[in-house]
């Protein structure tokens, strides 16, 4: 968790992503033009509000996009092969072998019909083939063993699973492979706080574990604070801020990143909610320049005109905002202040 | 675990029970409760009949004893229960010395025949189309080729077993008009024999299987959809398996669940459908015999063919219900 | 990238042709409803067709030539010869007659809307039953709903013909109205199983649950919140009904157990069977009450499929 320069190389690069959705009254903007990198060993978090765009840069990746969904520009690079130009069959080789997924919806994530183990055996095999057959269960027993579960869950069904243990479940299956890249796409919302704290602790003993890089999507921030060692703050299809956790919380750039920090409730002190919830553009039309324009408290007249460059004010916090272009020397004080002050 | 509970097993029992004691009852109330009395009707239209039946007075007698006109109704009742459930259902009144039974028992097998190849061929080839359809591997040629063949869908069977007959029977000549085997054929184990019935046997499957694969082709198409959306579905795509492993593990053995289910529901218009066929091919099967028994006012043959369908339809419905729990691990919990 | 983006339309082309993205979700005009599926207008236009002629043929044919000696006997339709009897087609009897001198065209013309009154009947009795039990075994639960459930799952397994045939065999001369009573007996379980997932899955609901909180009657949210979200369902019910209840009296008709004494398309068929129609060549007499048998049922098929991808959306996303 010190500084991101300890490891250069990036595993994964996203370069301009653009994904829309089509709609008869024109294409939503889901993500539009995400930039970042996810380096070795490294946990990302991806956040935002609901709608943002943050799952469906996961599923971008994943190269899981369906109908009316479509990836309409963009690079995503895993170990320096594009994933968008790659063909069906080599894609699929590649897919859980380097890019796993912890999925969103733990409860109906696995196949029903099927025991816990025969999807995580179907999955070694697909990509190890028969051979791989020797010994599988006892490969699978000490998967189940690694994420907390007891063996008796070998010959179980999902239906007779705890939310909790499916998930754990889920996570045993990405790690079967020991993939490259993992994405946690929300994975610990659907479950309740203290299960939540758990499977996020088993995530998390067993990224060190396996030093596995991790994109980590969701909206819990305090939960995200924990768990990742950089912070990427999204707002309708577009990253506004990325910075290391301390530097994230500690002093937040973006004045959407500032509204998203000061709404973590704290057991300390009684606060009044700054944010206001929901995208207020039209997703299908977003109005030219920043995209936060409507939302900003501090809006100028050139963010109405052209969107923000991403800039770096320190090493490894880069921001989309014209506040804190070089020129211009005054307006960090300016923000700090209204940080604090409704 | 997918396990049978007894709570489920007894429920499915009572089910069996209550559809062999309903239907029997409807048989039994309805004609007592129009108004006259069709009984004694019908045992006048048989004496006005009888001149020409050597043993006529001996067959009303016993008819009439049989059905205890006089009676109390709740004695008439019962007997009639006892009857059934001892599988009596007495003589045919158009070859007086054969008995229902005996009727039955001829004519039923080649009913189970072809019922069983009709539905098994329309149940695979439906689950088949209704699953290529969805599945995003199928050439855009098939997906759109598939629906031109379910216009032939809820066709009455009967229609669709005139127009064979008139086209590949008739105009064509490519099969035989009538009958289960060649006349003149003697029955036997013989590949000649075999290849004969299964040679009579065609069309008449064949306008089983035309009419309702696009039933069960539908059905199919909107579970795979259903599925399709399901989240273990993003899963598996994530998880790299084969396009193919993924259609047969992941959504057909989700989708065919419901239509297992659906199976046993549309037994009954499937019994019936195939009587209709049997009849327009003069095949040797229970549909003839109750044409037949119809045509000669036979009762008893109409009573006992029509009771025995509707036992073996129940019955059926009793076995697919029991198997069902094999193949979904989850009914144990939900049905309980 | 590039040929995949110019491939699909970009946002203002989707704007230029709303026509061919209406399909898929969403509304934005009053035309661009689910209801104007195009199963849906082709199944009600057949039907419609069959009906108006069935109604109306009534006024420009003489149907009292549908009874029996009221024309030359084996005439074949206009412009075809009998093959056995070489009499040929005449504009009389534009669509031929039969074995005992009926005409073809009064047969039909009569048969057509017997037909459909056999399968109104018994829909509708189905349908007012359904709806009753259904609601009743969904919102009371309990012993009520095991009882309503049993007894569906057994009506349900009874195949209805063989009970109808014993009947009828007994009963002999019914008429139209009796006949449509009896199948009625076996045309309810299917809208009360409908109805009562459908009550059970909505009754979990986030808006039923809101109109329960802010005191709703049990009676007005079935009327209201529940009713109009289930009028698709109802809709495919009711017509999935009916073509099962027309099937039923084909059934019964053919095999000789229908109604004597009007004329109906089944009836037809049975006596064209019954004198081999086929071996005789006679193809216009099995021949078009069967057409016109088939036409209906082809018509209540598309309405139903129509009224599937009314109620279920996806359904239709699917099948652009």
């Amino acid at each position: 968790m010190t500084e991101v320069k300890r490891n250069p190389i990036p595993v994964l690069r996203v370069r301009d992503l653009k994904i829309y959705y089509e709609t008869p009254k024109g294409d939503v903007l889901a993500v539009d033009g995400v930039d970042f990198e996810l380096f070795e060993g490294e946990t990302l978090g991806l956040v935002g509000e609901s709608g943002c765009g943050k799952s469906t840069t996961a599923m971008g990746i994943l190269q899981l996009i369906t109908p009316p969904g479509r990836i309409v520009d963009g690079e995503v690079l895993l170990e320096g092969h594009d994933l968008l130009k790659m063909p069906e069959e080599s894609l699929r080789a590649l897919r859980w072998l380097k890019l796993a997924l912890i999925p969103q919806g733990a409860m109906n994530s696995l196949n029903p019909t099927m025991r816990v183990s025969d999807q995580i055996k179907d999955v070694i095999i697909a990509h190890e083939g028969r051979a791989a057959k020797k010994g599988i269960k006892e490969r699978i027993l000490e998967l189940l063993s690694m994420v907390g579960l007891p063996g008796r869950v070998y010959d179980m069904y999902p239906h007779e699973l705890s939310g909790g243990m499916k998930q754990r479940a889920c996570i045993a299956m990405a790690i079967a492979l020991n993939p490259t890249v993992i994405i946690a796409d929300e994975s610990t919302s659907a479950l309740d706080v203290v299960v939540q704290r758990v499977v996020a602790q088993t995530m998390l003993k067993v990224k060190q574990m396996l030093g596995v890089s991790m994109i980590m999507i969701g909206h819990d921030m305090g939960l995200m604070a924990q768990m990742v060692d950089r912070i990427a703050v999204m707002y309708a299809g577009k990253i506004v801020e990325i910075a290391p956790v301390r530097e994230m919380f500690r002093d937040p750039k973006h004045p959407y990143s500032q509204l998203l920090i000061e709404s973590v409730p704290s057991l300390k002190e009684r606060k009044p909610l700054k944010i206001t919830e929901g995208i207020t553009h039209d997703p299908r039309n977003p109005p030219p320049g920043c995209i936060f324009q409507l939302r900003c408290p501090f809006v100028m007249d050139r963010c109405r005109v052209e969107p923000p460059p991403m800039i770096e004010v320190k090493p490894g916090q880069q921001v989309a905002c014209y506040l804190y272009e070089p020129t211009e020397d005054g307006s960090f004080a300016h923000v700090a202040d209204v940080a604090g002050n409704p | 675990m997918g396990g049978i509970t007894l709570g489920y097993f007894l429920r499915r029992l009572l089910i069996f029970v209550l559809t062999i004691w309903i239907a029997a009852t409807i048989i039994w109330v309805i004609p007592r409760a129009a108004p006259g009395d069709p009984i004694s009707a019908m045992v006048q239209r048989m004496i006005s009949q009888g001149g020409y039946v050597e043993n006529a007075d001996k067959i009303i007698e016993g008819w009439k004893e049989r059905f205890g006109l006089n009676d109390p109704l709740p004695v008439q009742y019962v007997r009639y229960l006892d009857n059934i459930v001892h599988f009596d259902f007495g003589y045919s009144l158009a070859y007086f010395p054969t008995s229902v039974n005996d009727i039955v028992g001829q004519a039923l097998p080649w009913t189970v025949g072809l019922l069983l190849v009709a539905v098994v061929i329309t149940f695979i080839l439906g689950n088949f189309l209704g699953a290529v359809m969805v599945w995003r591997n199928t050439p855009r040629l098939i997906k759109l080729l598939i629906p031109i063949g379910l216009i032939f869908t809820s066709l009455p069977s009967i229609l669709a077993a005139i127009f064979l007959i008139y086209i590949f029977a008739f105009l064509l000549k490519w099969f035989p008009l009538i009958g289960p085997y060649d006349i003149g054929t003697k029955p036997s184990l013989s590949l000649d024999f075999i290849g004969n019935v299964i040679y009579h046997g065609t069309l008449p499957a064949l306008s089983i299987v035309l009419v309702s694969f696009g039933y069960w082709a539908l059905g199919m198409r909107g579970m795979m959809i259903t599925v399709e959306g399901e989240d273990y579905m993003q899963l598996a795509r994530a998880k790299g398996l084969s396009p193919f492993y993924v259609l047969y593990r992941y959504m057909v053995r989700n989708a065919i669940l419901p239509q297992v289910t659906a199976f046993a529901i549309t037994l009954g218009t499937l019994v019936s459908g195939q009587i209709l066929v049997e009849y327009v091919f003069s095949y040797q099967g229970m549909g003839t015999v109750i044409y037949n028994a119809i045509l000669t006012q036979d009762f008893p043959v109409i009573q006992g063919t029509s009771f025995i369908l509707i036992l073996m339809t129940a019955l059926a419905v009793l076995i697919i219900d029991l198997i069902y729990p094999l193949l979904d691990p989850r009914i144990s919990y939900e049905r309980g | 990238m590039e040929t995949t983006d110019s491939s699909r339309s970009s946002p203002a082309a989707v704007l230029v042709a709303p026509a061919r993205v209406n399909k898929r979700m969403g509304r934005f005009n009053r035309w661009d409803t689910p209801w104007l599926n195009s199963k849906l207008i082709i199944g009600v236009a057949i039907i419609s067709a069959i009906l108006f002629v069935g109604i109306f043929g009534r006024l420009f044919w003489n149907t009292d030539l549908a009874f029996t000696g009221s024309s030359p006997l084996n005439l074949p339709p206009v412009g075809v010869t009998n093959t056995l009897t070489k009499q040929v087609g005449t504009w009389e009897h534009p669509f031929g007659t039969e074995n005992s001198g009926r005409d073809m065209l009064a047969l039909m013309i009569l048969g057509a809307p017997n037909s459909f009154l056999v399968g109104v009947i018994a829909a509708s009795i189905g349908m007012s039953v359904g709806i009753f039990l259904g609601f009743s075994a969904g919102f009371i639960g309990g012993r009520v709903d095991d009882v309503i459930r049993v007894f569906s799952d057994v009506t349900i397994t009874i195949p209805a013909l063989m009970v109808l045939i014993v009947i009828q065999s007994v009963l002999r001369q019914i008429d139209l109205t009796t006949m449509a009573l009896l199948i009625a007996l076996f045309a309810w379980p299917s809208p009360t199983r409908l109805i009562r997932s459908q009550v059970l899955t909505m009754r979990e609901s986030g808006y039923v649950q809101m109109a329960k909180l802010s005191g709703a009657s049990t009676f007005s949210i079935m009327f209201r919140e529940i009713m109009p979200n289930l009028i698709p369902y109802l809709f495919a019910s009711f017509i999935g009904n009916a073509t099962g209840a027309i099937l039923a009296a084909v059934g019964l008709e053919t095999l000789g157990l229908g109604p004597q004494r009007v004329p109906t398309l089944g009836g037809t068929i049975y006596f064209a069977l019954n004198s081999a129609a086929l071996l005789r060549n006679m193809w216009w007499w099995w021949g078009l009450p069967t057409l016109l048998l088939a036409i209906m049922f082809i018509g209540l098929l598309l309405i139903n499929l129509g009224l599937d991808e009314v109620a279920n959306p996806r359904l239709r996303q699917s099948s652009q």
